[in-house]
C-alpha cells in the first residue's frame, strides 16, 4: 500500500530541471504518445485507467475528455486548473514547485489526445513564485523541442502559457476560471452548456486539475490497466493527501487508495499522530468544503468497518455519517479545538469568497457567518442552531456553482456531529476555552441574558 | 424587531394607505433606534467611495511595455482582454503598488476595452489594491488550518508589534497589514505572505526578525522592477 | 418540435426553447416568477434562482429526473421533459427560501419607494414570502448615488439581477456602470464620479425589477396606482415613439416603455421620449393600456391572497404561439 506514481523521483536532486527530469525517464510518454499512439488511443488508455479528477469532484477524467465537442471546427483548449485555494489543500503547489516538468509532460500528452494546440495553466495569484518556476520549465521544454511548432519532428504544434489569477477562490470552479482567463470577473457560468462544448472563447475546452494531468504521463507510459492496478475498486491510482492541522508531521503524502485512515493518521511515515500527545477530536478529510467527521466516524464507518482513504470508503454512510475525499486536504483537530469557532472561521471564508452572482450564496453565506459569529461571541440563542441548519439546507443545491454546497456542508455537518458544542456555546458561552467570549466585557454578556 | 416586521408586512399588504404607511415608517425608524441602543445590531454601512480621476499621464516603462506585448500575444487575436489580470499585476508593480483610476484607464486603453470593464475586474479580485498601501504588504492567513495552528495569535502579535490594526498602514508607509483567506500553504501553518515571498511556521521570534530585516532592507533600493516582471510573467 | 409537460399542461415548442418560455406560452399560474431573466436581454437569467423548477423526467429518451432544481429561464427543454413548478412542494419551499434570501438585506422601504405598486419583488414576496423574518442582523446599506441627472441608484434595494448592465452592454455603445466588488458587498456603480449618458440609458429604469433605479423626473411626484397608464406615441427619430404615458387628469407624470404581461417592455424607448416629453401636447394618446387584473394599479389594492400552494388539477391543453401572443385574458382595461 505504499506504491507511488507521482512522487517516485521527488527526492532526486535537481528534479526541477529538465536535464535531471529527463534522466529519470521524464517525457518518455510524449515520445510514445506522439509517435506510437493516436489521440483516441490516449483517450482510451485514460478511460481504462479509471483516473478521476483530483480537484475535488472526482469526475472520471476519460469521460470528461470524451465529452469534448469533436464536431466543432473551433480551436480546442486545455486548461490546467492550478488555482488551488481550498483551505487545507496544498498538493498542487507542491507538485508545481518540486517537479514542474511532470505537469508539462502530462499537458503535452493531454493536448495531443484532445487535439488542443494551446494550453493554459491558470495559477492562483498568490503563487507568483510558482509562475516563475513554471515559466522556466516551459522555456526548457521549448528549447528541447517538446513545445512549439512540430514537436519532436511531428506535425503537432502546441503552446503552453501560464496565466496568473489575482486572489479569488471561486476561480477554482472551472467556468469561473474560464471567465477569469477571458479577463472578466470570476462569475461561474450557468450550465449547460458545459465547457466541453462552449468553453474558453466559446470553444470546446477541457479543464483539469494539476494532479490529474500529472498522472497522464504514467498512464501513457504504462497503460491504463497498469494504472488501474493501483488503488482499490473505483478509486484507482494514488492520491496526494495534504495533511495539516494538529499533527506531528504536516505535509504532502502520496498514498495508494485503500490506505486506512488510522494508519495515515498515526503512522510515523505519514502524519505521525496528534501533536503534543493529545487526543483526536475531528477530521475534515478532503479540504474545508467536505463534511467534518468526529474521531469515531473518521476512523471507522458507522457500520464498524475500518475507514480507508478512497472515494468510496470516505463517502460510506452518505452525509449522515460519511464525508468525501474532495481535493485531499486532510485537516486534523485535536481535543482542544473549538468546532464552533472553526465553523465560523470557514463560513467567513466562504462568505468572503462568494462571487455574489446568485442570491442563495450571496445572502446565505453572510447570514450564516453573522449567526455563527454571534454564537461564537456568546450572543447566540437556542433557535439559532436550527436557523443555521435551515439556511444551509436552503443554499445547498440551489446555487449556480458548487460554492453554495461547499459553504453549506461544513455548517450542516458540524451541527450534525457536534450539536452539543453549539448548544454549550449558546447556554454557557464562557465555558469554552477557545471562545472569543472571554474577550467580551460583562456588559455584553448581561445584554445577552436580557435578549 | 417584531414590531418593525409587522409594520412592514402591513405595508406590503395594504400599500395604498399612504398615511398609515408614513406612521409605520415612523415606527420602523423608532424600532431601529431601539435595536441599535440594545447594542446588538449596528448598521453595516458599505462605504465604497466614488473614486477620482486625476487625468495624470500614465505610461509603463519600456521593459513593461515589451512584456505587455508578449503577454497579449499569448491569447488569440481579438481576445486581448484575457491579458487584463496579468497586466493589472504589472500595473500595480509599476505604479506605487496600487491601482489608481488613471492607471486602470491606461490599462483599458492598452487593451482597447472600456474602463468600467477594468474597474469591475480590479474590484473583484482581492490581490488588487485600490488604495495606496505600504511598501511591504503583509498578508497574514487567518483561515481554518492556520487558525487552529496559532494564526490568530500571530495576527494580534503583528498588530501589537506594528501598532496598527489589520487593514491599516504604518505611519512610515513601510508596512500594510492585511488578513487574507487561505494562502494554500496550510502544511506550514501559520503562514504569511509579504509581497511575493511566503513566510512559514511563524512564531513571534520569527516575526521580530522578519520585520527587522524588512525595515533595514527598506533603506536600500528596491530590486529592479524589470527583474520582477521577467521572473513572474 | 419538442413536447414538454409543465404542471400537467403539455405543449409543443421549438427546439432551444427554455422551460420558462414554454411555461409562458402556457400562461397563467404555471409561469415561474423571474427576477433576473429578461427575454430581450441576451445572457440574462440564472442568477436570482426564483424560477427554479423540478424536472421530474429529463426527457422521453432518458426519463430520469434531474438531481437538482434547475433555473427554468436558462434550461432548454428536451423532448418529453416533465417539469413541476407549483405542483412540487420542493419548488414552493425553495422559492420561499429564495424570497427570504432576497429580502434579508432589502430595506423593505416600500412606503417611500417609487417602485411600490409595480415592483416585482413586492409581488414575489406577496406570493411566496413568509410573514415573519428570521433575520436579526444589521442590514447592509449603501449610499444613494446619482448616475446622471435623470437616474438615481438606491443600491440598498438592488437584488443584483444584472439586467441594467446587460441593457447598457447591448443597447448602448459605451457602458459606464457595472458590477463592482464581490459577494454580498458587490454593487452596481460607476466606480468614478461620472454620469451614465446615453440616448437609451433610461431603459435601465424599465428593466430594473425593484426600486434600485428610479426616474428622477418622476421621483416622489405621485404613486403609480393613482395614475392611469395610457398607450401613447409620437414620431421620434431615435426610437419607435411607442410608450406608456402615466397620466392623472390632463397631466403626464411619467413615460415608460410598454410593458407586457411578464413585465418586459415591448420596445425600448429613447431618453428624449422618456425624460423630456412631459406635456400632453407631445403625445398622441391611443387609449388606456391593459393592466393585469391582480395589479394594484388596476384595483388600488391587491387581490385576496391566492397562494400557489393549493394545487389545482388541470387538464392537458396546447396553446399556439399566436394565442400566447394575443392572449391576455387576465388583463383588464382601465
Amino acid at each position: 500500500m505504499d506504491r507511488r506514481i507521482l512522487l517516485n523521483n521527488i527526492a532526486v536532486p535537481g528534479i526541477r530541471t529538465f536535464e535531471v527530469f529527463r534522466s529519470t525517464g521524464g517525457y518518455l510518454s510524449v515520445m510514445k504518445a506522439l509517435k506510437e499512439m493516436t489521440p483516441d488511443d490516449v483517450i482510451e488508455e485514460v478511460k481504462k485507467s479509471g483516473l478521476r479528477g483530483r480537484g475535488g469532484a472526482g469526475f472520471p477524467a476519460g469521460m470528461k475528455w470524451s465529452f469534448l465537442d469533436k464536431k466543432s471546427n473551433k480551436p480546442r483548449y486545455l486548461i490546467c486548473n492550478a488555482d488551488e485555494s481550498e483551505p487545507g489543500t496544498f498538493k498542487d503547489r507542491f507538485l508545481m514547485e518540486k517537479i514542474p516538468h511532470l505537469l508539462i509532460e502530462g499537458m503535452i500528452c493531454s493536448c495531443y489526445a484532445l487535439g488542443a494546440e494551446t494550453g493554459y495553466i491558470y495559477v492562483r495569484g498568490e503563487f507568483k513564485y510558482i509562475v516563475g518556476i513554471l515559466n522556466e520549465a516551459i522555456r526548457e521544454a521549448y528549447q528541447n523541442g517538446l513545445l512549439g511548432k512540430n514537436i519532436l519532428g511531428t506535425s503537432i504544434n502546441l503552446d503552453i502559457h501560464v496565466h496568473s489569477g489575482a486572489g479569488a477562490y471561486i476561480c477554482g470552479e472551472e467556468t469561473a476560471l474560464i471567465e477569469s482567463l477571458e479577463g472578466k470577473r470570476g462569475n461561474p457560468r450557468i450550465k449547460p452548456p458545459f465547457p466541453a462544448v462552449v468553453g474558453l472563447y466559446g470553444s470546446p475546452t477541457v479543464v483539469n486539475n494539476v494532479e490529474t494531468l500529472c498522472n497522464i504521463g504514467f498512464i501513457v507510459n504504462q497503460g491504463g490497466s497498469e494504472f488501474a492496478r493501483y488503488g482499490v475498486g473505483k478509486s484507482t491510482g494514488t492520491k496526494l493527501i495534504s495533511a495539516c492541522g494538529n499533527i506531528n508531521n504536516p505535509g504532502v503524502y502520496e498514498i495508494e487508495f485503500g490506505l486506512s485512515v488510522r494508519e495515515f493518521l498515526y503512522s510515523e511515515k505519514y502524519c505521525g499522530g496528534i501533536k503534543n500527545g493529545k487526543e483526536l477530536k475531528a477530521v475534515i478529510a478532503g479540504g474545508s468544503s467536505v463534511p467534518i467527521l468526529p474521531a469515531n466516524l473518521i476512523l471507522k464507518t458507522a457500520a464498524g468497518e475500518e475507514r480507508m482513504l478512497s472515494y468510496e470508503s470516505l463517502a460510506e454512510g452518505g452525509f449522515v455519517s460519511g464525508t468525501m475525499l474532495g481535493s485531499g486536504g486532510f485537516i486534523v483537530f485535536d481535543e482542544d479545538a473549538c468546532i464552533v469557532r472553526n465553523t465560523w472561521n470557514l463560513t467567513r471564508f466562504y462568505h468572503h469568497e462568494s462571487c455574489g452572482q446568485c442570491s442563495p450564496c450571496r445572502e446565505g453565506t453572510g447570514w450564516m457567518e453573522n449567526v455563527l459569529h454571534r454564537i461564537e461571541n456568546g450572543l447566540g440563542k437556542a433557535r439559532d442552531i436550527d436557523l443555521l441548519v435551515s439556511i444551509a439546507a436552503k443554499i445547498e443545491g440551489n446555487t449556480i456553482c458548487p460554492l453554495g454546497d461547499a459553504a453549506a456542508w461544513p455548517v450542516a455537518s458540524a451541527i450534525r456531529h457536534f450539536r452539543h458544542e453549539f448548544e454549550e456555546h449558546v447556554l454557557h458561552p464562557e465555558s469554552c476555552k477557545n471562545s472569543a467570549i472571554r474577550q467580551l466585557d460583562n456588559v455584553q454578556i448581561r445584554r445577552l441574558e436580557n435578549v | 424587531m417584531g414590531v418593525a416586521l409587522v409594520a412592514i408586512l402591513l405595508v406590503f399588504k395594504d400599500i395604498v394607505k399612504d398615511i398609515v404607511g408614513v406612521a409605520l415608517v415612523a415606527i420602523l425608524v423608532l424600532s431601529n433606534e431601539i435595536i441599535k441602543n440594545n447594542g446588538i445590531m449596528l448598521d453595516k454601512i458599505i462605504t465604497h467611495p466614488l473614486h477620482e480621476k486625476k487625468n495624470s499621464t500614465v505610461c509603463f516603462s519600456e521593459t513593461a511595455l515589451f512584456k505587455v506585448q508578449q503577454i497579449i500575444a499569448r491569447y488569440p487575436s481579438g481576445k486581448q482582454k484575457s491579458a487584463l489580470l496579468p497586466l493589472l499585476h504589472i500595473a500595480q508593480e509599476e505604479f506605487e503598488g496600487y491601482l489608481s483610476v488613471d492607471v486602470m484607464d491606461y490599462v483599458a486603453s492598452l487593451l482597447n476595452i472600456q474602463p468600467i470593464e477594468v474597474y469591475e475586474v480590479a474590484t473583484f479580485y482581492s490581490q488588487y489594491y485600490l488604495e495606496r498601501v505600504g511598501k511591504n504588504v503583509i498578508e497574514i492567513c487567518r483561515t481554518g488550518p492556520c487558525a487552529i495552528c496559532g494564526g490568530e495569535a500571530i495576527q494580534s502579535y503583528l498588530e501589537k508589534k506594528l501598532a496598527i490594526k489589520t487593514g491599516e498602514t504604518t505611519p512610515d508607509g513601510l508596512f500594510t497589514l492585511k488578513a487574507v483567506e487561505c494562502l494554500g500553504a496550510c502544511g506550514s501553518a501559520p503562514v504569511m505572505q509579504i509581497n511575493t515571498e511566503f513566510y512559514e511556521y511563524l512564531t513571534t521570534e520569527k516575526i521580530d526578525k522578519i520585520l527587522a530585516d524588512l525595515s533595514s532592507k527598506a533603506k536600500e533600493e528596491k530590486p529592479e522592477k524589470s527583474l520582477w516582471i521577467e521572473e513572474f510573467f | 418540435m419538442f413536447k414538454v409537460t409543465i404542471d400537467n399542461h403539455t405543449i409543443e415548442v421549438e427546439e432551444g426553447t427554455t422551460i420558462l418560455q414554454a411555461a409562458r406560452m402556457i400562461g397563467g399560474i404555471v409561469v415561474p416568477p423571474a427576477m433576473c431573466y429578461y427575454s430581450k436581454l441576451k445572457e440574462s437569467g440564472g442568477k436570482c434562482r426564483t424560477c427554479l423548477v423540478k424536472v421530474a423526467q429529463g426527457s422521453a429518451r432518458d426519463p430520469r429526473p434531474l438531481p437538482k432544481l434547475v433555473a427554468s429561464c436558462r434550461t432548454p427543454v428536451a423532448d418529453g421533459m416533465v417539469v413541476q413548478n407549483i405542483t412540487s412542494q420542493e419548488v414552493i419551499e425553495t422559492r420561499k427560501a429564495i424570497v427570504e434570501f432576497l429580502l434579508i438585506n432589502h430595506p423593505l422601504d416600500c412606503p417611500v419607494c417609487d417602485q411600490a405598486g409595480e415592483c416585482d419583488l413586492q409581488d414575489l414576496s406577496y406570493d411566496n414570502g413568509k410573514e415573519e423574518s428570521r433575520f436579526e442582523e444589521a442590514k447592509r446599506s449603501f449610499r444613494v448615488i446619482d448616475i446622471g441627472d435623470k437616474i438615481q441608484l438606491h443600491m440598498n434595494r438592488c437584488i443584483l439581477c444584472y439586467r441594467c448592465v446587460y441593457t447598457a452592454d447591448q443597447l448602448t455603445d459605451k457602458r459606464s456602470h457595472g458590477i463592482l466588488y464581490r459577494g454580498d458587498v458587490s454593487e452596481i456603480s460607476t466606480y468614478i464620479q461620472t454620469d451614465v449618458t446615453n440616448d437609451f440609458s433610461g431603459n435601465m429604469i424599465d428593466v430594473c425589477p425593484v426600486g434600485a433605479l428610479t426616474d428622477k423626473t418622476f421621483r416622489f411626484k405621485n404613486r403609480v396606482w393613482f395614475l392611469n397608464p395610457m398607450n401613447a406615441n409620437r414620431s421620434c427619430s431615435k426610437c419607435s415613439g411607442k410608450v406608456t404615458a402615466w397620466m392623472r387628469g390632463g397631466e403626464v407624470y411619467r413615460i415608460t416603455g410598454r410593458k407586457d404581461q411578464f413585465g418586459e417592455v415591448e420596445e425600448f424607448i429613447c431618453n428624449e421620449c422618456r425624460f423630456e416629453k412631459k406635456e400632453l401636447s407631445d403625445w398622441t394618446i391611443e387609449g388606456p393600456r391593459n393592466i393585469k387584473r391582480a395589479s394594484v394599479i388596476s384595483q388600488n389594492h391587491y387581490e385576496k391572497s391566492k397562494k400557489p400552494s393549493v394545487i389545482l388539477p388541470l387538464e392537458n391543453r396546447t396553446v399556439s404561439l399566436d394565442e400566447f401572443k394575443n392572449g391576455s385574458n387576465n388583463e383588464i382595461q382601465l
